[in-house]
């Protein structure tokens, strides 16, 4: 797939403008335990509306819950987070936290999309009725319109001719693709995606990234966990190291693979080529 | 053994078929939403529900089909100024609303953890992936939790079905005449026993068959996904990537 064929589908939706002085995503200072174990130990990120930032990090450094706390899927023990400056509501019950509005949550979680690592398809709809279901049911948009931009973006996905059938059909690059058309339906403001290619075979790894990239060039918000240094390195303009649930290393991909401040950093960079 | 007689019987025998399918499916499907409420109050993870609804499945599922009917038909009857006070006893005089009762209750126990089961294999990851989109409640319910659930769920369920079909048989003791009922007086005029329940065990051997088969055909079309894919497909396009 070439770039020049993807950018040839024009984006049916436009990404959505806040006014660019808002943060698309303001983290601060997040914080996190499950049981006694403390996974995020006061976490802040910044995402202005067209960055791509990957976060990196060895397994157990928190990034996955960070990333999860975004769209609430984890709910943080303290902390906030603002989507296009909204901040969402907590309040403190028996169990711990809670959102203290549903509603809220539902609102904000149809303009941030998640791409999982495990794509998470839902296994009895087609790929087609997937990529529709959010914006049909949740946007509450007419069918016919939903049904002419899921084909546009499984065209610009790569896997039209599958929209007919079943995700247990498709190989694992094709049904991540198929999560990535089924995120970007929802005509998201920000996207999260959680560890995306870390399921896939070697040689299906490719075709995702490919898809990511021209994504990120379009001038998407983009929040991207992952191990692969290529795609920090070349496609985010901002690359963020975890380690034990705090913020190691920051800066452009230049700057922190350049000349690495930590030496955690480096050995997590050496260990990952 | 007596072909004529047999063909005489099975055609007085068939007579009841409207009856015996009527106890039957009236009964699952009441005992269906009701065993839908009990699961959902099994995984409510709100304690009371969850012990009321144990409790519930205790009972029904612990104690004979039998000793339900009788004493929803008879052990009712001894109530009846009471339920006559209450409006309930044009109810629960006519045997045939005994009968759907107990069965209905019985069914529901059965059923309840049938779909429990279903709705606890719904795997977690799409569930989340519906909460991501900005899907809860009830949407999330009806959209993603159901259609998976009732997947799952179904060729027990049709087992549990067929078991309904079969236990209307004992609402013949309290004077229903559906097939096994019509067979038992056949018997108390012929003295023929043998010919008339292998006649009655044909008819429900029948009826199971084309439920089974009926069931088959909903499993096969719910369940595409399960299957191969067509080895055809037409191109749309030259390939992508």
């Amino acid at each position: 797939m070439s770039n020049a064929a993807l950018s040839s589908v024009s984006l049916p939706n436009g990404v959505s403008s806040v006014s660019s002085s808002t943060p698309a995503v303001s983290v601060q200072n997040l914080r996190k335990s499950f049981g006694s174990l403390e996974v995020l130990k006061g976490v802040s990120l910044e995402a202005k509306e067209g960055d791509v930032i990957s976060i990196l990090g060895a397994s157990g450094s928190g990034k996955s819950t960070m990333l999860r706390c975004i769209n609430m899927l984890e709910v943080p023990d303290s902390g906030e987070i603002k989507i296009g400056g909204e901040a969402i509501r907590l309040k403190q019950t028996r169990r711990g936290m809670e959102p203290a509005d549903q509603s809220q949550v539902d609102r904000i979680r149809s303009r941030v999309a998640m791409v999982f690592q495990s794509f998470n398809l839902w296994s009895h709809m087609t790929i087609l009725e997937n990529v529709i279901e959010a914006p049909v049911h949740v946007q509450k948009r007419p069918r016919s319109e939903c049904v002419a931009e899921a084909e546009a973006l499984l065209e610009k996905v790569g896997i039209v001719d599958k929209r007919g059938q079943y995700p247990s059909h498709l190989s694992g690059g094709q049904q991540q693709r198929a999560a990535i058309a089924r995120a970007l339906a929802m005509r998201p403001q920000v996207m999260l995606f959680d560890e995306p290619t870390s399921a896939l075979d070697p040689e299906l790894v490719g075709e995702v990234l490919r898809v990511m990239r021209s994504l990120a060039e379009e001038g998407r918000t983009m929040l991207v966990v992952t191990h692969e240094m290529g795609f920090a390195r070349d496609v985010s303009n901002r690359v963020m190291f975890l380690h034990q649930g705090m913020v190691e290393e920051s800066g452009t991909p230049a700057d922190v693979f350049g000349a690495p401040k930590s030496e955690r950093f480096k050995q997590f960079i050496s260990s990952h080529r | 053994m007596d072909f004529s007689f047999m063909r005489d019987t099975f055609l007085q025998l068939i007579t009841g078929v409207p009856l015996t399918l009527n106890l039957a499916f009236t009964s699952v499907a009441f005992g269906a939403v009701l065993a839908m409420l009990l699961a959902l109050m099994r995984i409510s993870r709100i304690r009371i529900l969850d012990i009321i609804a144990r409790a519930y499945v205790f009972v029904f599922r612990g104690t004979p089909l039998l000793v339900q009917i009788f004493l929803i038909y008879y052990g009712l009857g001894q109530f009846r100024p009471t339920l006559q006070e209450w409006g309930l006893w044009s109810f629960f005089r006519e045997p045939y609303w005994c009968a759907i009762l107990a069965l209905t209750l019985n069914t529901a126990a059965y059923a309840s953890e049938i779909f429990r089961g279903g709705l606890q294999a719904v795997p977690h990851q799409q569930v989340e992936a519906a909460r991501a989109c900005g899907m809860s409640g009830f949407l999330l319910f009806r959209r993603i939790v159901f259609p998976i659930a009732v997947r799952q769920a179904l060729p027990a369920y049709g087992s549990e079905i067929i078991l309904m079909v079969k236990a209307t048989s004992l609402a013949s003791i309290i004077t229903m005449m559906e097939v096994t009922g019509l067979a038992a007086k056949l018997i108390s005029q012929t003295f023929r026993a043998v010919e008339i329940f292998v006649v009655a065990g044909a008819i429900y051997l029948i009826l199971n068959f084309v439920i089974t088969r009926i069931i088959m055909a909903i499993e096969w079309w719910l369940s595409p996904h399960l299957r191969r894919p067509p080895s055809i497909e037409p191109k749309l396009e030259a390939a992508h990537v």
